[in-house]
C-alpha cells in the first residue's frame, strides 16, 4: 500500500480491519479448516458490502472506488487479509470482474457482474496457460485441463484463456458456465488452511461464441493484465503476512527471557531481526511500485510485477521462516499461529507464476528469449 | 526576507519548466557529451577538469540549484534540480563535486555555518575553487566515530589540533576538510567534541594515501602536529561538534543514496542500464543467453537494483513526511551495501574464470567483474559498516535494548582504550 492515503483510503482501509478483527479473527480461519469452501457466504457478502468487489468495477456497473485507481484500494484489503490470514476469494473475484469490466459485452456485464459485485456469487480464473479449443459452428469445443484453479469449486463462473487450433497464436478468453456440459471441476488438497483451489477439466466441453470476451485471437494483453492484477494482490499479501509476523516476533523476543535477559537483547538476534526489517521495507516498496504500475497502466508494469514477485516471494517466506526459528519450539507447533502465515505465504509465492518463472520474463526483457 | 505582506508570488519563481528547458539549451550549447570513456574517478587531471566543468555551471548560471542564492547559489527547488538532473544526464558533467563537497560538507555548512564562513566558503564551492573532504573515522576505531582521540586544545584565538584521522577521499587533491576533534576529555564523549573547518595544505597536516586491494589511491591518512586553527573556524558551538557530525552523516547517507537536493548530475545508484549491461555483455560474450541459471543471474541483479530504487523511495518519502524515523535511512544502506555483495557475487559467477585471466593489457567486462569483487565490501565498510547499521536499525529504529557500552556517562579520559589506539 502507499504511504500517504487519502481521507476516504484510510476510512476504507480502517473499515475493512476492523470488519475482519471482528468478523474473522484467526480463531474463526482456524474453525473453517474443513469447510468446503474454506469461507462463509455471509461473510463474503459482507465484505463485499464493504466494497471489496467494487473497485476495479466502474460505477455504471454497480462498482466504483475511493480513489482514482480503484487498484490502490484493492491492495489495502489484500494487505489486511494477509496480516489475518483472511479467507475469501478475493484475487479470482477481483481478476475476472476487472476483465468483464474491460471487455465484456453489455450482456455478459449485465449477466454476471451485479451478483458477483453484489458477493453473491463467485467466478474463477483459469490462469495464463491456455486450454485447446477447435472452432464448431458459431463456438468452441474445449478440452484440457488447469490446476490448480482458485475457487475453481466455489464459481458459478470461469474464466479460461483458450488457444485454437487452427487459428495460429492467439489467444480468446471465454467465460465459462460451471454448470456447462463436458466441464467437470474436481476440488484440491492444498497447504493453506481455507484457500481451496480446484481442478478445472474440459472433456469436448462446447461453448457458444456468445462465451466470448473481447476479440477472437486477440486476449494476451487481456491476459497480461490479469496476470499483473493477480500477483499485484498476492504480493500486497505477503506484504501482509510478513509485517503481521515481524511485528508478533519482535513483541515476542522482548518479553520472553533467557539467561535473565530478553531475547530482544542479544545482538546475534537484533541483527537478525534488523535483517527482516530490511527486507520487509523492501517487499513494502517493492509491491507498492508493482501496484502504482499496474493501477497506472505504466509502459514496465509488467517488469515492475514481475520484481515484485521475484523479490517478495523468496524473501517473506523467508522472513517467516527466521522468525519461526527465532519463536523456539512453539513456532513449529499447530497451535501457534505462525504456521497460518506461513502456508499463506508460501502457497502465494508459488500460484500465479513462480519466483522463477518471473525471473525468467525479465530475464526476456534483457536478453531476449532464451 | 519577506514581511507578511510582501509573500513572493509565484511567478517570481521560474517554472520548472521553464528552467527545464533554458537548461536544455544551455547544456546542449555548453557542455561536451558524457561517454563511456571518461574515468569520472579521482585520477590526475580529471580533477582539474571538473573544477573547471564546475566553474562553466557557475557562470552559466546553474550551479548550486538548491543553494541559498545568497552564497551563490539560484535558491530553487528540489524539483529544480531533478529537472537539471535529468537534462544533464548525456553530458559529461563535474561528477566529483557531488560528493562529498557539495552533498555532503557544503550541505553541512549551509546548516551549521556562520554567515561569515558560508561568504567564504560556499561561493568558492560552487565556482569549483574548492573541493572539501570529512575528516571523522580515526586509525584507532572506525565504527565508534564519537570515540575520537584527535585533540584540539584552545589556546587564545586558536586551538592547537594533534592526531590522525583516516578514509577520507582523495584529501590530498583536495583543499579544506570538516574536522571532528575532542575539545573536552572531562565529559562523556559525545559531549566534548568540536567541529572545525580545516585548510588540508598548510605546514603541520602531512597527508599520506593508501593503496587500496583494487590498486587505487583515493583514500587517504592525514596526520596533524600543532595545527592551527582559528577559533573563528568552528562549525556550530563548541563541544557540540556532535550535532554538526549527526547532520553531516543525514546529508551522506542521502547523498550515497542519491537523494541529496545538493549534488547536480548523474551520481552513483543511478546508472541502472549501465550496471545491467556489464552482465548481459558477459552473458552474451560467453554464449551463456540461453542458459536457465545464467538467466536467473541476471534477472536477480536487475531485480535488486529495481527493489534498491523503490526501497529508496519509500524511505526518503517516509522519513520527509514523518511516517517513519530519520534511522530507517539506515534500511537503505544496509540494502545497498548487500546489494553490492550479491551484485559482486553475481556478476562473478557469470564471468566465470573470464575473472581470473584476460589477454595482457585487455580491458575486458570479466578483468572488470573479477576486480569489483575485490572491494565487494567498501560500501559495507564505508559510511558506517553493516554491523552498525544494523545496530541501528534493532535499537533506533525498532526500539530493542542498546548495547553496552563502557564509555557511556563517563568522562572521556577514563574510558579504556585498546592498545591500538592512537599513534603514540
Amino acid at each position: 500500500m502507499e504511504l500517504e492515503l487519502s481521507e476516504e483510503q484510510a476510512f476504507f482501509h480502517e473499515t475493512t480491519r476492523k470488519f475482519l478483527i471482528a468478523e474473522c479473527p484467526l480463531t474463526a480461519v482456524r474453525a473453517l479448516e474443513s469447510d468446503p469452501a474454506g469461507f462463509t457466504p455471509e461473510y463474503w457478502r459482507r465484505g463485499a458490502e464493504l466494497g471489496w468487489t467494487h473497485l476495479l468495477v466502474p460505477e455504471a456497473d454497480g462498482g466504483g472506488s475511493f480513489s482514482e485507481h480503484g487498484l490502490l484500494d484493492l491492495v489495502l484489503v489484500a494487505e489486511e487479509m494477509g496480516r489475518l490470514v483472511s479467507p475469501g476469494p478475493l484475487v479470482p473475484v477481483s481478476v475476472v470482474a476487472s476483465a468483464l469490466a474491460e471487455a465484456g459485452t453489455a450482456d455478459q456485464r449485465a449477466a454476471v457482474l451485479p451478483a458477483l459485485v453484489a458477493g453473491e456469487t463467485v467466478a474463477a480464473w483459469c490462469g495464463t496457460d491456455p486450454v485447446d479449443a477447435v472452432a464448431q459452428g458459431d463456438g468452441f469445443v474445449l478440452t484440457g485441463v488447469a490446476a490448480p484453479v482458485e475457487a475453481g469449486a466455489q464459481a458459478q463462473h470461469l474464466l479460461v484463456a483458450v488457444r485454437t487450433v487452427d487459428d495460429g497464436d492467439g489467444l480468446t478468453q471465454l467465460l465459462v458456465p460451471a454448470d456447462t456440459p463436458g466441464l467437470t471441476v474436481t476440488p484440491m488438497g492444498g497447504l493453506d488452511l481455507v484457500r481451496r483451489f480446484a481442478e478445472v477439466r474440459f472433456d469436448g466441453a462446447i461453448v457458444p461464441a456468445s462465451a466470448v470476451l473481447g476479440e477472437v485471437g486477440g486476449a494476451a494483453s487481456a491476459v497480461e493484465r490479469q496476470l499483473q492484477i493477480a500477483v499485484v494482490l498476492q504480493c500486497a499479501e505477503m506484504v501482509g503476512t510478513a509485517d503481521r509476523v515481524f511485528e508478533l516476533t519482535l513483541e515476542y523476543l522482548g518479553d520472553r527471557y533467557s539467561f535473565g535477559r530478553p531475547l530482544s537483547s542479544y545482538q546475534a538476534l537484533k541483527h537478525r531481526i534488523a535483517d527482516d526489517k530490511m527486507w520487509l521495507e523492501a517487499c513494502h516498496a517493492a509491491a507498492t511500485a508493482a501496484a502504482v504500475a499496474v493501477a497506472t497502466r505504466a509502459d514496465n508494469a509488467g517488469e515492475l510485477v514481475s520484481v515484485a514477485k521475484v523479490w517478495i516471494g523468496p524473501h517473506a517466506t523467508e522472513l517467516i521462516q527466521d522468525c519461526v526459528q527465532l519463536h523456539g519450539g512453539i513456532g513449529v507447533t499447530w497451535e501457534h499461529d505462525l504456521h497460518l502465515y506461513l502456508r499463506r505465504a508460501t502457497v502465494d509465492r508459488v500460484t500465479y507464476g513462480t519466483p522463477e518463472e518471473h525471473a525468467e520474463r525479465i530475464a526476456t526483457l534483457l536478453l531476449g528469449a532464451a | 526576507m519577506f514581511g507578511d505582506d510582501a509573500v513572493p508570488v509565484d511567478d517570481a519563481v521560474e517554472s520548472v519548466d521553464a528552467f527545464r528547458l533554458r537548461a536544455r539549451a544551455w547544456l546542449a550549447a555548453n557542455m561536451a557529451p558524457y561517454h563511456a570513456g571518461i574515468d569520472h574517478r579521482f585520477v590526475d587531471g580529471r580533477l582539474d577538469d571538473e573544477r573547471a566543468l564546475q566553474r562553466r555551471l557557475f557562470d552559466g548560471g546553474f550551479a548550486g540549484i538548491c543553494f541559498p542564492a545568497e552564497y551563490g547559489g539560484l535558491g530553487l527547488s528540489a524539483e529544480h534540480q531533478l529537472a537539471f538532473t535529468q537534462e544533464s544526464m548525456g553530458y559529461d558533467m563535474p561528477f566529483a563535486m557531488n560528493v562529498p563537497t557539495l552533498g555532503i560538507l557544503a550541505a553541512t555548512l549551509v546548516d551549521y555555518g556562520t554567515h561569515e564562513q558560508k561568504l567564504r566558503h560556499l561561493p568558492a564551492i560552487l565556482k569549483g575553487e574548492e573541493l572539501w573532504v570529512q575528516f571523522l573515522s580515526e586509525p584507532s576505531g572506525g565504527s565508534d566515530l564519537a570515540g575520537c582521540l584527535t585533540r584540539a586544545d584552545r589556546d587564545g584565538d586558536v586551538f592547537v589540533m594533534n592526531g590522525s584521522k583516516i578514509w577520507s577521499s582523495a584529501a590530498y587533491a583536495s583543499d579544506y576538510a570538516m574536522c571532528l576533534a575532542r575539545t573536552n576529555w572531562d565529559v562523556p564523549k559525545h559531549r566534548g567534541l568540536t567541529m572545525f573547518i580545516v585548510k588540508i595544505h598548510q605546514p603541520g597536516i602531512q597527508v599520506e594515501q593508501i593503496r587500496q586491494v583494487d590498486g587505487s589511491m583515493e583514500f587517504c591518512q592525514e596526520f596533524f602536529d600543532d595545527v592551527a586553527i582559528p577559533a573563528a573556524d568552528v562549525v556550530g558551538e563548541i563541544d557540540d561538534g556532535w550535532t554538526v557530525a549527526t547532520a553531516l552523516l543525514v546529508h551522506e547517507r542521502n547523498a550515497v543514496a542519491g537523494g541529496s537536493p545538493y549534488t547536480s548530475g548523474r551520481s552513483s545508484g543511478h546508472e541502472i542500464r549501465s550496471e545491467d549491461d556489464s552482465l548481459t555483455d558477459m552473458v552474451r560474450a560467453t554464449g551463456q543467453v540461453g542458459d536457465a541459471h545464467a538467466r536467473q543471474l541476471v534477472a536477480e541483479a536487475h531485480v535488486r537494483q529495481r527493489v534498491g530504487t523503490a526501497l529508496i523511495g519509500r524511505i526518503t518519502q517516509g522519513v520527509s513526511a514523518g511516517k517513519m524515523l530519520p534511522p530507517a535511512g539506515s534500511v537503505m544502506k544496509l540494502f545497498s551495501a548487500t546489494n553490492v555483495m550479491r551484485r559482486y557475487e553475481i556478476g562473478l559467477e557469470l564471468a566465470g574464470v573470464t575473472a581470473a585471466a584476460w589477454p595482457a593489457g585487455a580491458q575486458g567486462v570479466g578483468r572488470r567483474l573479477g576486480e569489483l569483487t575485490l572491494t565487494r565490501q567498501g560500501l559495507s565498510l564505508g559510511g558506517g559498516s553493516n554491523e552498525i547499521q544494523r545496530n541501528i536499525i534493532s535499537e533506533r529504529l525498532l526500539g530493542m535494548p542498546r548495547e553496552f557500552a563502557a564509555d557511556r556517562e563517563v568522562p572521556y579520559r577514563d574510558v579504556p582504550r585498546g592498545g591500538s589506539a592512537g599513534r603514540s
